[in-house]
């Protein structure tokens, strides 16, 4: 078999700011509720704590996101997807959960550099300015859907992956020398 | 001459010089100049002709009011009509070109209209063209697109990019005048957000032209400390260049940053969309000075007052040695007393006003300057330049007393605030009788959410005209407060502050002028409406100003009536016997100022226009050569044509493959959700009209989804996972929607139900391999079994093939041997590289859209969009078979039920085969005898998918067809595009392989 590919396979643009796809990355959707055992169930497959509404709790490059009241994103190394999805299987065994893999559904970026933020402020209806420091953002970009947020002196963004060349022009529209905003 | 004065200049830079063209011809200008102040500077007074008669036009205004100096900026790719030279910088190399004349601006052939005058009154081509019809659209129209109009559309794409940007505040101040710095320090004292825009590249607005002194400091050092405050403030952004055009609901407020207008060419995007959301918004945007109505008030040199002092003032600029000013109000004679100062002569004030009092009026007497009170403008002689003024008494009719020789006319008819962003999304107006202007009534602004007002009005813009009482009206407003509310609103209406300065109402001059005099007197310059056009329409009835502006077009030109609307609503009160404020004015809509479409589109344009959807294989496609359609946002290959192969033939040959060797198809865009829990299995009973909570683990069933009414959405396949995890396959298009449609039954009607969906279309590239040598091709990859005993048709498993790990599907769509293998989307173009190279030697090849459309079709497949278009329920389609009987509900069945639904006689899938073998055109009708009472050819049924058969080598064709499957046999008539009837008989609609052996081996 061959090693899994990334929807731009790595692609760069330095600009104002600069951005790289990176991946690819490991993600679970998890879609649970009121469990006894979410919380250990999130620790055993990312070793976070359940994140509170609207943030992310990350933990090296292992991460577990509030998507919605019933839902969240696990993050981890493309390869350890199918470890945590047994943690979580063992974790949950006999309740009412679902847990998929959406490793390949996803593109991912990294926006970095001082000025990061304003190549998102020209895509995103976000008041970037008023996040909380692990607050994570389920938007748009432009015309598609994305979620984003601050980590390691830069953003992390993820949109679909069928749309990735799509948001890799907007980014690098948005990052051109000279339209610092 | 207009010409540039030796000294002075505030905002140019003398030691930058700038060379521009107008029309051509090479100008001087400084930096800091607008193009307006390099083309008086250069004695270019005249600068365009008006659009209906064609008259020489000159500079009016000096900012976005101005109505005449439009023109064509740039050339190529960077040409933009209709640019104000007002608003424009001046930069080294400016290309300019006058607008609406042929074949010059000096003798322009459209001029006869003007002596035609008389015959092109208000309603012209209302009145003019109405018969005979066709003539308008092939004669009249025609002429009149050429003679009128403004600037050359661009021919090229546009050079420059332009973005968007998204900004929130707590308080969002447009106008960086005084009231608007003010309004910005006080806000931002209290530690909220805040956004200041202004329009121009400076700050201060008309203060620095017209006061010595800010709270007993020189402007100039107060400007400066309140600036610095300002950019000291880290909740405090200022925002030159950039116009708040647009106040909407909920704070939303629009703006055009103007980056690189003044620097084309330098990589920096041309213009910047803001989408501010503010918590509360502040209008500082000051006030219009309005033209007076005199007979020949267009002639070129005829300027505004306020306009005549900003080009002394700003730009060292001489409207001409000497100015005439008429007024009536005290402001105007600021701009005799700057010219004075300048050492130009002023050889007369013309004051409407019996008497004339205060600072300014004893200012200019003390100076030696003759004040004619109770006098007004008969006339003003010269074509394309002024020569002189006729006076008159203003109380009279006209009669000539004396004529001034003069070179420039200055007049100020009073000043309107500028109402505009206050108005867009509601506030109201009330007519202030003190300056004879509408201004904001603060008891009724534009609400906000929580029902508080949503803007704030401060400065000139709230009709405070002077100094004073502008200072006094920003403290009292104090837009420090966060939140407006409701109590608030009354409050601010209680301490309203009164300007000091009083404007009596003069809206024609004389009052008692006679018809041929108001036949000279211009109110809109650009549309070309005159006093006695607005007087005609009243006089035809139109009572309505919003009537009265369409009939005669005054304010519909690109300044929207900015110098125009008050004036002319004047005379129409007047003509109609009525008070202003009955009349009241036409709606205030977005934009203030025209903005660019370009800034509009922001970064939509060229590559990421659109999303493009692409599948994991879509280089792959690319690189093979195929030619793509969209299906949504995707783009799929519609074939894969070979050297000198046509898309037919492509087509053809990749059907004709497909059946007799191998096809493969990207799949990958079939859309899949995946629905878990205890109650999944009830919750797919409700959603399908089939039952799928029996399916057993390991097998596929095909589905139907209808809507309540009954009529068919969606269909596909469905697997059974395990006990409690079904995965749905939908349609291409439907993915977003149907997963939409679950989770909406699920989280507003059967919240308690235990089922939770996911939608992982992109997770999975899938690849069909079809034909009778599909099986051989997984036998080769390798990996698992696949044989028709393990794997027999409508079941799935799980293994790997090649290495890869795949799901497979076996599940047929064209009617042969065919099996959908899922694999990660991450190993998606690797498994297709993989299946074309293993089945090389199995006569692989890529299939497209249309070769599947073809192959479903012969086999009398439906397909959602092409057989169903929503009024389609699948019943009509010969589908019972897929809706059960025995479950006591699913979405659908009650609409199902319905008389008109359940009537025997609808229209009903069949099939149709021509007479001739020939193809039916798409979209035909099976027409039926007579005709009905629009004297259309009855119809009996529709064509939905109608094709070449390379298989059976003829056109196929399925339709809905009225009682159609009791009419086997029979021969129809379907219409056609080019107008005869093509003969077709009624068949099955399936036309390969009735029996289905070729799938099921």
């Amino acid at each position: 078999m061959s090693d899994p590919v990334s929807a731009l396979q790595g692609a760069r643009f330095d600009g104002f700011a600069q951005i790289r796809e990176i991946g690819p990355v490991g993600m679970i959707t998890l879609r649970a509720k009121g469990l006894k055992s979410l919380d250990k169930a999130v620790k055993a497959a990312v070793g976070t704590k359940v994140p509170a509404q609207r943030r992310i709790e990350v933990n090296g490059d292992r991460a577990c996101a509030w998507m919605s009241p019933d839902e969240y994103l696990l993050v981890m190394p493309y390869a350890e997807v199918a470890q945590a999805l047994a943690a979580l299987a063992k974790s949950l065994q006999g309740q009412h959960y679902l847990a998929v893999d959406v490793s390949d559904a996803r593109a991912v970026f990294r926006i970095e550099g001082p000025k990061a933020a304003d190549v998102l402020r020209k895509l995103v209806p976000a008041d970037i300015d008023s996040m909380e420091p692990a607050e994570l953002r389920r938007t748009r970009a432009a015309q598609v859907a994305v979620a984003f947020w601050q980590q390691d002196a830069g953003f992390t963004l993820v949109c679909f992956r069928s749309v990735a060349g799509y948001v890799m022009g907007l980014l690098s529209h948005s990052a051109q020398p000279g339209s610092e905003i | 001459m207009s010409t540039r004065l030796s000294k002075g200049g505030r905002l140019i830079d003398r030691s930058a010089a700038v060379e521009f063209t107008f029309n051509g011809k090479r100008l001087k200008g400084y930096q800091g100049d607008t193009l307006a102040a390099g083309l008086l500077a250069n004695d270019q007074m005249l600068v365009g002709r008006s659009f209906k008669y064609h008259r020489p036009r000159g500079i009016v205004a000096s900012g976005p009011e101005e109505p005449n100096a439009l023109v064509n900026l740039g050339t190529g790719p960077r040409l933009e009509p209709n640019q104000r030279t007002t608003t424009t910088e001046l930069f080294d190399g400016l290309e300019a070109t006058s607008q609406n004349h042929w074949p010059s601006l000096e003798f322009d052939v459209g001029v006869v209209n003007n002596y035609a005058a008389r015959f092109l009154p208000a309603g012209f081509y209302y009145k003019t063209f109405i018969h005979p019809r066709p003539f308008w659209k092939h004669v009249f129209e025609p002429i009149i697109r050429r003679s009128a109009g403004l600037g050359k559309a661009p021919t090229e794409g546009d050079a420059d990019h332009y973005e968007q940007a998204y900004a929130f505040c707590d308080v969002l101040v447009i106008g960086g005048g005084v009231a608007g710095l003010l309004a910005a320090k006080s806000a931002a004292s209290t530690g909220q957000r805040v956004i200041l825009l202004e329009q121009t590249a400076t700050l201060g607005g008309r203060t620095p032209v017209d006061e010595a002194l800010i709270d007993g400091q020189p402007v100039d050092s107060w400007l400066a400390a309140i600036e610095g405050d300002l950019r000291a403030m880290d909740n405090v952004t200022i925002r030159t260049r950039t116009c708040g055009f647009g106040v909407y609901d909920h704070g939303y407020v629009l703006a055009d940053e103007r980056i690189a207008d003044h620097t084309p060419g330098d990589g920096r995007p041309r213009q910047r969309l803001w989408r501010i959301r503010a918590g509360h918004i502040v209008t500082a945007t000051g006030a219009i000075e309005r033209p007076l109505s005199f007979a020949g008030n267009d002639i070129p040199g005829v300027m505004l007052a306020g306009a005549v002092r900003d080009y002394v003032t700003n730009f060292a600029v001489s409207p001409g040695d000497r100015t005439v000013v008429v007024t009536n109000n005290d402001s105007a004679y600021l701009t005799a007393l700057t010219l004075r100062a300048a050492g130009l002569e002023v050889p007369a004030i013309l004051d409407a006003r019996d008497n004339a009092a205060g600072p300014l009026v004893e200012a200019a007497r003390a100076a030696g300057i003759r004040v004619l009170t109770g006098r007004g403008i008969a006339g003003v002689k010269g074509s394309k330049r002024v020569t002189s003024v006729a006076v008159c008494t203003q109380a009279g009719e006209g009669a000539v007393l004396e004529e001034i020789a003069c070179e420039a006319v200055a007049m100020s008819g009073g000043w309107s605030p500028v109402v505009h962003l206050w108005s867009h999304c509601g506030g109201k107006l009330t007519w202030d009788d003190t300056i004879s202007a509408f201004v904001p009534d603060p008891a009724r602004p534009p609400l906000n959410h929580d029902g508080g007002a949503m803007v704030t009005v401060v400065g000139a813009a709230a009709g405070l005209l002077d100094l004073d009482t502008i200072l006094e009206g920003v403290a009292q407003t104090g837009v420090s407060t966060r939140v407006e509310t409701k109590g608030r609103r009354k409050e601010d209406a209680k301490k309203v502050v009164k300007t000091t300065v009083e404007i009596p109402p003069v809206w024609v001059m004389p009052q008692g002028a006679p018809i041929a005099l108001r036949n000279k007197m211009w109110l809109d310059y650009q549309n070309d409406v005159k006093v006695s056009d607005v007087q005609l329409a009243a006089r035809e009835g139109f009572q309505s100003v919003e009537h009265t502006k369409r009939y005669t077009t005054l304010g519909m030109a690109t300044d929207q009536g900015k110098l125009s609307n008050i004036n002319g609503l004047a005379v129409l009160a007047d003509a109609l016997g009525e008070e202003i404020p009955q009349v009241g004015t036409t709606t205030f809509r977005p934009p203030y100022m025209p903005v660019t479409l370009g800034t509009l589109a922001g970064e939509a344009r060229g590559e990421i226009f659109q999303p493009l959807r692409r599948t994991p294989m879509h280089e792959s496609h690319e690189k093979s050569g195929a030619y793509f359609e969209p299906v949504g946002l995707w783009r799929r290959p519609y074939c894969f044509p070979r050297a000198g192969e046509t898309h037919e033939q492509a087509v053809h040959r990749e059907v004709l493959n497909t059946r007799s060797a191998l096809g493969l198809l990207d799949a990958s865009t079939l859309g899949k959700i995946i629905v878990k829990g205890p109650d999944a299995g009830k919750f797919l009973d409700m959603m399908y009209t089939g039952v799928m909570s029996t399916l057993p683990v390991g097998k596929c069933r095909y589905g139907l989804m209808c809507n309540e009414q009954g009529f068919l959405s969606d269909d596909g396949v469905v697997a059974r996972i395990d006990e409690n995890t079904w995965l749905c396959h939908t349609t291409s298009g439907g993915a977003d929607r149907i997963h939409a449609w679950m989770e909406d039954w699920l989280q507003c009607e059967w919240w308690d139900w235990q089922v939770y969906t996911a939608n992982v279309t992109e997770q999975y590239a899938q690849v069909a391999v079809v034909g009778p040598n599909a099986r051989k091709l997984l036998q080769v990859l390798g990996g698992m079994d696949v044989s028709k005993e393990t794997l027999p048709f409508m079941q799935w498993a799980d293994g790997t093939l090649a290495g890869f790990p795949v799901r497979v599907y076996r599940i047929s769509f064209s009617g042969e041997l065919s099996y959908e293998i899922a694999v990660p989307a991450s190993h998606g173009a690797a498994f297709w590289a993989a299946c074309l190279e293993a089945g090389k030697a199995l006569g692989a090849m890529p299939y497209g859209t249309e070769a599947l459309h073809v192959m479903r079709a012969e086999k009398g497949f439906i397909m959602i969009g092409d057989e169903t278009d929503g009024t389609v329920i699948p019943q009509d389609l010969g589908l019972d078979w897929a809706i059960s009987k025995k479950k006591t509900d699913f979405l659908g069945k009650r609409g199902q039920e319905r008389s008109y639904l359940a009537n025997p006689n609808r229209w009903k899938l069949v099939g149709f085969e021509t007479l001739d073998g020939s193809v039916i055109p798409d979209g035909a009708y099976v027409v039926a005898d007579g005709v009905n009472a629009n004297g259309q050819r009855n119809t009996q049924g529709r064509v939905t998918s109608t094709y070449y058969s390379p298989t059976l080598k003829r056109g196929i064709a399925m339709g809905l067809l009225y009682q159609g499957p009791g009419r086997m046999g029979e021969v129809v008539e379907c219409n056609t595009v080019a107008g005869g009837l093509v003969k077709a008989r009624v068949c099955d609609p399936v036309f390969y392989d009735k029996e289905g052996e070729k799938q099921n081996v």
